[in-house]
C-alpha cells in the first residue's frame, strides 16, 4: 500500500511544529500529530496571557513566532489534533502510526508515512520522598498547569523546590498571577547559573528578567535546600526543608508552611516511540536515554528522525533549531532539493553545548535517598513503598526490571514513566531506555477492532 | 568446594537448588543477570495439567502439580489453585476436549453448554461447553523462583543454598572426562556436578561443554490490562485451540486466548507463538490477536483498557519435551532445560528429579523420554 503522506510529524511542540512546516516548505506531503487538543506541547501550552504580559521579551516573541509558524502549517498541512498515539511500527520504507482520536470516546486511527520525524518532548522527573503523595503536591509542570486553569487564586501559600532552572520560571509565573510563593529551594547551589561562563553568556538575561520578578515579590531563593518532606492529614500543611551538604544529605532542618508544593529534578525524555521502532539511543549527560542522531537529526532506523528533548532535554529554542534541521533532512532524503544551511547546524551546536553545561551544572545527588523513610511510597500507582524494593533486591533483584518484575513499581497506570527514574537510582543504575510496546492505554476492544485512517468514518 | 553448581537462577533453577540443598547437597546458583531475569520474568505463571497430552509430559506436570501444592505453603508467591476451564467452540470441539479428558486421567468435569456460566459468568454465549480442570493453578514466577532460592537457603542454611548474580559462566572446567565446575567472569567455581538450568540459552551452555542440546526461541507475547476492582475472571479459562497449538510444529504465528485475572488485579492474556528468534520488534497484529480473541471469550474486555505488553522466548525442543537428566556425553553436566512454555508448571518436579539423580538416588519418574542425547540420532 502507497503510504498517505511524505512525512508524519509525532509532537506539536516548538520542535514538531518547525520540522512539519520546513518540510512542508521544502515540498513533503507532511501530517502532525499531537495527543493535546491545542498545539504548542509543554511549553507555549501553558503560558497563561497574564504571565506573558510579565515575562521577559524573549519569551513573549518566541510564542508569536510559534503563533505563526502554527497558523502557516495549518493551511499547508494536516493536523491531527487529540490523537493519541500507541503504536508506531515501520515495514517496507512506510511508517504506520497508530492513534487513538478523542478524549472520553475513543475512536482508533492509523496514519502511514514514507517518514516520521518524532517530536515528543519530555515529562517532569519527580523524585519521591516522604508525603510526595499528599494533595497539594505537584509536579512543576502540574504547578504550570495549575496557571493555566488559572486555579491559582492569590494568597494561596506556595512552596518551589527541586533543581534546574525551570524552578525559576514556574516560581516567577505563580507569583505573577498572585500565589505567596513562600520560597524557591534549589537543591545544587544557585550559583551554579552565574559561575559557568557558557551559561553566563547564554541566558544570563533571561535569567535575570525571572530574578527581578521574585525580587519584586519578595521570594527568598535559596542554593542546596530542599523539600525532603511533605506533611498534612488530608492535604498538604507545611514542609521540611533542609538544607543540603554537596552530597545532598540533610544538615539542617526547618517547617515551612504551605499549601502547594510545585517540584521538579529535571525532565524525562519520551523516548517510547522511537524504542518501540528500534532507534538507538545513548545516554545523556545526566544519564537519561536519548535517542541517538546524525547531524541531520536522523536516528539509526532509516526515514526515522527525532528533534527537541527526545535527543536531549535542551529547551523550546534549541528544539525548535532542532526540528527545522530534522524537517531539511526528511526532505533532502527524499529527493526534494534542499541547500546546505551550515548556520543552523552552528547554531545547534551552541545550543546543545549550553543545554549539556546546564545538564552539568544541575545534577541528581544521590544523598535524596536518604530522605525516604522504610514507609515512603516510590511507586504510586502501585503503591510500592521503599521497604518492598530494599526486600526485592535482598532476594536478587539486581537491576530496575526484575525490582519491577518482583515489587511492581512501575507495573500501573503510568508505566514508570513518574518512578522509573527513581527505581533506576535506587537499583544503582542509569534509567533504561523504556520498552512500552503499548504507548497509551488502549481499550482492548479497539485494539481488537480493525483500523481506519482518519479520514474514514 | 560446593556440590553443585545450578547456571541459571530462573524457576527451573531455583527449583533445582531447592530440592539438591533438601537433598543434603551445597549448591551455588549463578546467574548472568538478576534472579528470575529470562523467560521466567516473561511467563503468565501457569501450572497446568489441562494443555497436556498422555506421556511423560503429562506425568511430569501431575509430580510437578503436587510439589506446588507443598511449596505453596511458604506463601509469598500468589499461588492459586483455581483451576482451569478449557471451552470448546462446536459440539465436535467438545467431544475432542471430552476424549481427550478420558484419555488423560486426569481429575476433571465436563462442563455443558448451560453449565458454563456458573464457573465463568461472564463467559461469551455460544460455546458447546468446556472441560474444567480443577488442579490447574497459577503463581507470580518471578516471585516464585526468588523466594524458592531464599527459602531454600533459609531451610537448609545460606552456606548450602548461595545465589551469585552477575555471574557470567564462560566454560567448563573438567576433571578428566568429567565435568568439575565452571568458568565464570568473577573466576572459577569446582563443584562435584553442573546443573545446566539456562533455559532458552541452555543450548549455548551445553555447547561450551561441547554437547548438542537443541534449545530454540519461540516467542510470545502477552497483554495486560488495567487492574480490577472486582475479579471478571475466575478461573484460567482457555479456548480448545490452545492445545493443539501448544504441540504444532508450524513456524509461523500461531495464536489462542489464554485469559486469566491475578491477585494484583490486572487481567493476562496470552498467548502467541512465533519462531522468530530473539527478536523483541513489537508485532502490533499480534497484540491485535490477541486482544481479539481474549473479547470473543469475554466481550466485557472490550471497555477495558490493555495498558501494557511484553514478550518472552520460550525454551522449546524439536520434540517439545525438556531436557532432563545427566548428559551422557558429559558425564557430571545435568541438564534441566527446554520446558517450552510449561517451565513455571514442570520446575518443582524438575528440580526433584535432578535432585534424586545428583545424589544417586533412582529418579521417582523414568527420565528417558527426556534424555540429553535423544537429538543425536536425527543429525
Amino acid at each position: 500500500m502507497k503510504p498517505r503522506y511524505d512525512l508524519a510529524v509525532i509532537g506539536a511542540g516548538p520542535a514538531g511544529v518547525a520540522g512539519a512546516l520546513t518540510a512542508s516548505f521544502a515540498g513533503l506531503d507532511v501530517v502532525l500529530i499531537d495527543a493535546a487538543p491545542r498545539p504548542g506541547g509543554q511549553y507555549f501550552r501553558h503560558l497563561p496571557q497574564g504571565f506573558n504580559a510579565q515575562a521577559p521579551g524573549a519569551l513573549h516573541h518566541g510564542l508569536d513566532g510559534f503563533t505563526r509558524q502554527w497558523e502557516t502549517l495549518r493551511a499547508r498541512a494536516d493536523v491531527l489534533l487529540g490523537h493519541k498515539v500507541w503504536a508506531v511500527e515501520r515495514a517496507e520504507g512506510t511508517v504506520t502510526v497508530r492513534c487513538l482520536e478523542g478524549d472520553r470516546e475513543e475512536r482508533p486511527r492509523t496514519v502511514t508515512a514514507r517518514g516520521l520525524l518524532i517530536a515528543t518532548g519530555a515529562h517532569d522527573r519527580p523524585l519521591p520522598f516522604p508525603g510526595w503523595d499528599l494533595p497539594g503536591v505537584l509536579t512543576a509542570g502540574g504547578a504550570q498547569a495549575l496557571l493555566k486553569g488559572n486555579l491559582v487564586v492569590a494568597g494561596r501559600k506556595v512552596v518551589v523546590a527541586g533543581t534546574g532552572p525551570f524552578l525559576l520560571p514556574v516560581a516567577a509565573g505563580l507569583a505573577g498571577a498572585g500565589a505567596d510563593v513562600r520560597g524557591v529551594y534549589e537543591a545544587n547551589g544557585r550559583l551554579g547559573l552565574a559561575r559557568h561562563p557558557l551559561l553566563a553568556a547564554g541566558k544570563a538575561g533571561e535569567a535575570l528578567g525571572y530574578g527581578a520578578t521574585l525580587a519584586r515579590h519578595r521570594v527568598p531563593y535559596r542554593g542546596r535546600h530542599a523539600v525532603i518532606a511533605a506533611h498534612g492529614e488530608d492535604a498538604l500543611t507545611h514542609v521540611t526543608v533542609a538544607r543540603l551538604d554537596s552530597a545532598w544529605r540533610p544538615v539542617s532542618t526547618r517547617t515551612v508552611e504551605c499549601d502547594t508544593l510545585a517540584y521538579g529534578y529535571g525532565f524525562v525524555p519520551q523516548l517510547e516511540l522511537p524504542v518501540q521502532l528500534g532507534c538507538a539511543t545513548r545516554a545523556d549527560a545526566d544519564g537519561s536515554p536519548v535517542v541517538t542522531v546524525d547531524g541531520g537529526l536522523r536516528t539509526s532506523v532509516p526515514g526515522v528522525y527525532a528533534a527537541g528533548e527526545s535527543t536531549g532535554v535542551g529547551g523550546a529554542v534549541l528544539a525548535e533549531v532542532e526540528g527545522r534541521i530534522a524537517g531539511r533532512s526528511a526532505a533532502a532524503d527524499l529527493g526534494r532539493r534542499v541547500p546546505p544551511l551550515p548556520r543552523l547546524s552552528r547554531r545547534r551546536e551552541r545550543l546543545a553545548a549550553f543545554a549539556k553545561a546546564l545538564l552539568e551544572a544541575y545534577p541528581v545527588r544521590p544523598g535524596w535517598q536518604g530522605w525516604l523513610r522504610d514507609d515512603t511510597l516510590v511507586c504510586r500507582c502501585e503503591e510500592v513503598p521503599l521497604s518492598a524494593v530494599r526486600e526485592a533486591q535482598d532476594l536478587g533483584a539486581t537491576d530496575a526490571r526484575s525490582v519491577k518484575l518482583l515489587a511492581r513499581p512501575g507495573m500501573g497506570w503510568c508505566q514508570g514513566r513518574m518512578c522509573g527514574y527513581a527505581v533506576a537510582c535506587l537499583a544503582g543504575e542509569d534509567p533504561a531506555a523504556p520498552r512500552r510496546p503499548i504507548a497509551q492505554p488502549i481499550r482492548l476492544g479497539d485494539l481488537a477492532a480493525p483500523t481506519r485512517s482518519p479520514l474514514e468514518g | 568446594m560446593p556440590d553443585v553448581v545450578v547456571i541459571g537462577a530462573g524457576v527451573v533453577g531455583a527449583a533445582c537448588a531447592y530440592y539438591a540443598a533438601r537433598a543434603g547437597l551445597d549448591v551455588v546458583v549463578v546467574d548472568r543477570g538478576p534472579v528470575a531475569g529470562g523467560t521466567t520474568g516473561a511467563g503468565e505463571g501457569n501450572v497446568l495439567v489441562s494443555d497436556k497430552e498422555p506421556g511423560p509430559e503429562l506425568d511430569l506436570a501431575l509430580l510437578s502439580n503436587g510439589l506446588w501444592r507443598e511449596l505453596a505453603e511458604f506463601d509469598g508467591f500468589e499461588f492459586e489453585p483455581k483451576g482451569g476451564l478449557v471451552v470448546a467452540e462446536t459440539g465436535e470441539v467438545l467431544e475432542a476436549l471430552t476424549g481427550l479428558a478420558g484419555k488423560q486421567g486426569v481429575e476433571h468435569t465436563v462442563v455443558p453448554s448451560g453449565g458454563l456460566d456458573d464457573y465463568e459468568p461472564h463467559l461469551a454465549q455460544g460455546f458447546a461447553g468446556g472441560v474444567f480442570y480443577p488442579q490447574d493453578a497459577q503463581v507470580q514466577p518471578m516471585l516464585a523462583a526468588a523466594r524458592l532460592i531464599r527459602r531454600g537457603a533459609d531451610r537448609f542454611g545460606r552456606g548450602t543454598l548461595m545465589l551469585r548474580t552477575g555471574v557470567t559462566v564462560t566454560g567448563f572446567l573438567r576433571d578428566g572426562d568429567r565435568i568439575g565446575g565452571v568458568t565464570t567472569d568473577h573466576g572459577d567455581i569446582l563443584a562435584g556436578a553442573v546443573v545446566n538450568a539456562a533455559g532458552t540459552w541452555g543450548g549455548e551452555v551445553a555447547a561450551m561443554a561441547g554437547v548438542h542440546v537443541p534449545v530454540l526461541p519461540r516467542r510470545g507475547f502477552i497483554l495486560v490490562t488495567e487492574p480490577f476492582d472486582e475479579p471478571l475472571i475466575r478461573h484460567k479459562v482457555y479456548t480448545a485451540a490452545y492445545v493443539t497449538n501448544v504441540a504444532s510444529d508450524s513456524e509461523g504465528l500461531e495464536t489462542s486466548a489464554v485469559v486469566e485475572g491475578t491477585p494484583s488485579g490486572p487481567v493476562l492474556i496470552g498467548a502467541s507463538r512465533e519462531r522468530v528468534g530473539f527478536d523483541r520488534t513489537v508485532s502490533v497484529p499480534v497484540l491485535e490477536r490477541l486482544a481479539r480473541q481474549a473479547v470473543e471469550l469475554f466481550p466485557a474486555l472490550a471497555d477495558r483498557r490493555a495498558i501494557r505488553a511484553y514478550c518472552g522466548f520460550r525454551p522449546y525442543c524439536p520434540d517439545h519435551l525438556p531436557v532432563i537428566g545427566e548428559d551422557p556425553r558429559a558425564p557430571g553436566l545435568h541438564h534441566a532445560c527446554g520446558h517450552e512454555g510449561a517451565g513455571i508448571g514442570l520446575a518443582p518436579a524438575t528440580g526433584h528429579l535432578i535432585a534424586q539423580t545428583l545424589a544417586g538416588h533412582r529418579p521417582d519418574l523414568d527420565l528417558t523420554p527426556f534424555r540429553p542425547d535423544r537429538f543425536e540420532e536425527r543429525r
